[in-house]
């Protein structure tokens, strides 16, 4: 611990790039459905050609996902030596 | 005369000469072992070469398709990628026990028969126990033990199913059937235990992510594959296969999601991907079993390359939980640049590998008019993004700062990933340099703009909901109980148990038995006894006054009177 100068992170975990990162991701999110009134969609059962239908349904999925994994957490998940004891002298 | 010989044998002679040659000889071996093999592979003509009388079957060592010599090519590609990616870091056994399990799966690729597909099929679970086993820690050992148990099993189960059919058909042959009787469901479940397939599927997590930061490298290619090949081979068009197919989907990404273990979440997601093949063998059509082959094609490359980025950070760091690293992306560029192009290419982005397979089992979905499955698989492709394609690099290069400041990739590992990086990007952009390996003629399309726009709507916003719900992925330092919980807990429990009460109940009866016999001995002792030590001689070893002995004489004899006239 000397008196170092302190050296700048990597510019790409600077909190300027982060908020630069959000905020190109959202505009290509808005283009991406945006872009859905010139790019046709086939769909193969009608809902899937929806205006939007792949940003919500994508979304969707993953809040399900998520939240059943996270309730199943609560039942599945248990100390990483779970297993320690039972097995020792295996 | 070379083309007579099965390319597995040339993987087998280098596992083989691995061991006892030494320095750049063995490097030379390492490297051209898999060349010379797939160089081979491709001599492969179609049909069966020969055959060879054994017993009374005709075996069949040898039989050429395009979809074996497919599967083949990956099998070899992976080992001589896998062996650059290893050679200088694996201890030699293992790389010897990786290439005798990589010639076990290019040997049942072109196994012409059942017999000879078991007996390559053992093969893989001996050697791929021994890249378990050389992990090295006792876990390793320990997951390696459960692990053989499972694939021994697996081969008696298939056994039987052979046998069966066997006996009922008098054919060996492999050819397409349906899972419609006992030996049939047998060979089915035989093979569905080593695609990790429920109930049976924590093999893989439990397994893969306690051996070494290279073994993992290998497993991850050949186990499952071969079995997705034998599928392909046996049961194309099994309607069981479908929803079988959908619960790993599903269970992949629900238990990645669940993980913390670096490596484990990898494994997990192979049970994701392999569901999607086994979906579009159910599903059986041309498109489909296209799909399911191109896309063991490209897993095999990305999938590795994943675990090739995670063994570099296992290798550099020592960690192997995403709560104990984070940030590495600061030193370790190229390991993250590759490992996020896995990550692309498995989540099916355009422009990869992944996109222009995995869109041929949603399309062979949609033109059975399988709603549901079509439905299903796009969640999954969403849930994909979120479990691996973003979790896994997220986590390991970015997240936080861990302070971890580690090397990057030593060169053979780097340029091993850097190969398969190029052919994740090079099979998205010209996917037609796949197709026209495919086992039927393709007519799909991949790169329609509707469908790009589509997947790109489904993955972003999938990545969004990844970052808006970070907080409820919060890693802990915990394990997520499975299947095996049955056996390695309850079972246990109830055999300690039974054992307990077992031996309980024996030594009761054991010490009654004791107790009794020293009884015996006792009155023994007392009227018998000679014994030195003992207080006094026995009742009929002392020396009796006569007058006494008299006495006795005079009451038996009056004894002996009585009971003579009564």
């Amino acid at each position: 611990m000397m008196n170092e100068p302190q050296k700048p992170d990597h510019w790409l975990a600077l909190p300027a790039t982060i908020k630069l990162l959000w905020r190109v991701f959202v505009a290509v999110l808005v283009v991406l459905v945006l872009a859905q009134a010139f790019i046709y969609i086939k769909g193969y059962f009608g809902v899937d050609g929806w205006f939007g239908f792949g940003a919500v349904f994508g979304f969707l999925s993953c809040l399900v996902m998520v939240l059943v994994a996270k309730a199943l957490g609560f039942v599945l998940k248990r100390r990483e030596d779970y297993y320690d004891d039972g097995e020792r002298d295996v | 005369m070379f083309e007579l010989i099965p390319p597995a044998i040339f993987m087998i002679i280098g596992a083989l000469l691995i061991g006892p040659a030494r320095g750049h000889l063995r490097t030379a071996i390492v490297l051209a072992a898999p060349l010379i093999t797939l160089w081979f592979i491709w001599q492969v003509p179609n049909g069966v070469a020969y055959d060879i009388a054994f017993l009374d079957y005709r075996i069949e060592p040898l039989e050429g398709s395009e979809v074996r010599r497919l599967f083949a090519t990956i099998f070899a590609l992976m080992a001589f990628v896998g062996g650059l990616y290893a050679f200088r870091q694996a201890k030699w056994y293992e790389l010897s026990s990786a290439y005798a399990y990589a010639a076990g799966a290019i040997g049942v690729s072109f196994a012409g028969d059942l017999i000879t597909l078991f007996l390559y099929w053992e093969l893989m679970a001996l050697f791929s126990t021994v890249v378990v086993w050389c992990g090295g820690t006792p876990e390793a050992r320990r997951a390696g033990v459960r692990y053989a148990i499972m694939h021994l099993l697996g081969g008696v189960i298939l056994k039987v199913g052979i046998e069966g059919v066997i006996v009922h058909t008098g054919s060996i042959d492999i050819r397409p059937m349906l899972a419609n009787n006992f030996d049939t469901w047998m060979i089915l479940t035989g093979i569905l235990i080593n695609a990790a397939a429920p109930p049976v599927s924590a093999w893989l997590a439990d397994s893969y992510p306690n051996s070494s930061a290279t073994g993992s490298v290998f497993l991850s290619a050949f186990t499952t594959k071969t079995a997705v090949l034998a599928l392909i081979l046996l049961f194309p068009g099994e309607p069981a296969l479908i929803g079988i197919g959908l619960f790993m989907v599903m269970y992949g990404i629900i238990y990645a999601l669940l993980e913390n273990d670096i490596r484990r979440i990898l494994a997990y997601s192979i049970v994701n991907q392999v569901g999607f093949m086994v979906v579009a063998i159910g599903i059986g059509t041309h498109l489909a079993i296209n799909g399911a082959a191109a896309h063991a094609f490209a897993h095999i490359i990305y999938k590795a390359l994943l675990f090739m980025s995670a063994g570099v950070v296992v290798y550099r760091t020592g960690f192997n939980r995403c709560t104990d690293v984070g940030g590495l992306f600061r030193t370790m560029p190229l390991t993250a640049v590759c490992g996020i192009i896995g990550a692309l290419a498995i989540s099916g982005f355009p422009l990869t590998s992944g996109f222009t397979t995995k869109t041929m089992i949603s399309q062979a979905a949609a033109d059975e008019s399988l709603v549901v499955v079509y439905m299903l698989l796009a969640a999954a492709s969403a849930g994909v993004f979120l479990h691996a394609g973003i979790k896994f690099p997220w986590f390991v290069f970015f997240q936080r700062d861990s302070g971890l400041r580690p090397k990057d990739a030593p060169w053979n590992m780097g340029a091993a990933m850097v190969i398969f990086s190029v052919l994740c990007i090079l099979l998205g952009v010209a996917p037609e340099l796949l197709y026209r390996f495919l086992p039927y003629p393709v007519e799909y399309q991949a790169y329609t703009a509707g469908k790009v726009l589509f997947y790109l709507q489904l993955l972003m916003f999938s990545g969004l909901a990844f970052f808006l719900l970070l907080p409820l992925m919060k890693r802990t330092e915990t394990i997520s109980l499975d299947m095996d919980w049955l056996w390695r807990v309850l079972l246990y429990k109830l055999a300690v148990r039974v054992y307990r009460l077992a031996s309980a109940a024996g030594s009761a009866v054991s010490s009654a038995v004791w107790a009794a016999l020293f009884q015996l001995r006792n009155i023994a002792h007392r009227y018998l006894g000679t014994s030195k030590h003992a207080t006094r001689p026995g009742v009929f070893t002392r020396a009796w006054p006569i007058g006494v002995t008299a006495l006795w004489i005079a009451v038996l004899l009056t004894a002996y009177v009585l009971v003579y006239y009564f």
